[in-house]
């Protein structure tokens, strides 16, 4: 079965992953911008790292016959300094232009402070301006209910096309909003502190596929990208078809970011032959 | 040997991920449940007096650990709890 990863930090991982994620289906990984485990000081850092992303990354996806995009973003984590998020956002024009960089993420919230509203309140407007996508991290854990709201607040204070804006690491108290709200949700699936296989299913059945995105993050900490293929495992051993899982895990990537005609992977459906189409 | 500082700071994030997947499979059987009976009442099923044992018994289960002060071990306890089945 083909998958698209939606969510991949790929430059945490070893090439050992692209190895058996092509081994088993997948075909494209999406790398949003992350936080490097400590707050970084200089734009020139940020440019280094998007010219990771944009550049050598997706040679080394392709590697393994897997497509590499990426977006571009200063981390939550790191609004605490609005001078260095200003500088950092001065540059995201020239990585729009780039052949694999999709929009502006993962910008969002870690603690909701002012700055970090602010900042993403910068970062929507920007990608909006230019026409770009938008990937937004929820806060992580106890942080995570609070966090969300105030996100749909920043938001619904902007002038935003909702259909282009995807909020990640929804959880079971926090997807409703975002749904009814219009916009693209992602379940993100960690062995411990986030979503598991079996929840996201669980909310595939109650809520439906439509918007719906499932990734694995992946990143330097604890992190499995084959949570991903766990969760097509267990969304088909509830007897759910082949064609209903691409649906989810592929085509419901290809609908979202192929809002950027840059993602330019179509939709897949399964076709039976007959008999006679075999032997033709 | 860890503190109780350490203990609770080492397996938290861990036991609240492993109740989260027992409140999920409660949600589960729930819906299924429902989806059973042809409808839901307020989004949740209507009580089910003859409700799976096992389910039953994974209750049972969840009211050992949430004792404040059990006579013996919790993991003793549960093991006894589930040979009966």
């Amino acid at each position: 079965m083909q998958i698209i990863q939606p969510h991949y930090h790929a430059i945490a991982r070893t090439a050992q992953d692209y190895e058996r994620m092509a081994m088993s289906g997948v075909v494209a990984v999406a790398e949003p911008a992350f936080w490097a485990g400590f707050d970084r000081l200089y734009p020139e850092t940020f440019i280094d790292y998007f010219r990771q992303i944009s550049e050598f990354e997706p040679t080394r996806a392709a590697q393994y016959g897997i497509r590499h995009f990426s977006w571009v973003a200063v981390n939550p984590k790191e609004a605490e300094n609005p001078t260095l998020t200003r500088e950092v956002l001065k540059h995201f024009p020239e990585f729009f232009a780039k052949p694999t960089v999709l929009g502006v993420g993962e910008t969002g919230l870690h603690k909701s402070t002012k700055n970090e509203c602010d900042s993403l309140e910068a970062h929507v407007e920007i990608a909006m301006q230019h026409g770009q996508l938008v990937l937004i991290h929820t806060p992580h854990l106890a942080d995570k209910a609070h966090g969300t709201k105030r996100v749909l607040e920043v938001l619904a204070g902007m002038n935003v096309d909702r259909e282009r804006i995807w909020i990640d690491h929804v959880e079971e108290q926090t997807i409703r909003p975002c749904l009814d709200a219009g916009y693209w949700v992602g379940f993100t699936l960690y062995p411990i502190t986030k979503c598991s296989p079996k929840r996201a299913v669980d909310m595939l059945e109650k809520y439906g596929t439509e918007r719906i995105l499932v990734n694995s993050s992946a990143d330097w900490g604890p992190s499995d990208p084959f949570t991903l293929q766990e969760c097509i495992l267990e969304y088909r051993r509830r007897g759910h078809s082949l064609q209903e899982a691409i649906d989810v895990f592929h085509n419901n990537p290809c609908r979202f970011l192929g809002q950027n005609p840059k993602f330019d992977i179509q939709p897949i459906r399964v076709e039976t032959l007959s008999r006679e189409g075999i032997s033709a | 040997m860890l503190t109780s500082a350490h203990v609770s700071e080492n397996y938290f994030l861990e036991s609240r991920h492993m109740l989260l997947e027992i409140a999920a499979h409660f949600d589960r059987y729930e819906a299924a449940v429902a989806r059973e009976a042809g409808g839901m009442t307020n989004g949740r099923a209507a009580a089910r007096p003859g409700e799976d044992g096992r389910m039953a018994r994974l209750r049972e289960a969840l009211a050992i650990l949430a004792a404040p002060r059990p006579e013996g071990e919790r993991t003793v306890a549960l093991l006894e709890l589930f040979a009966q089945d």
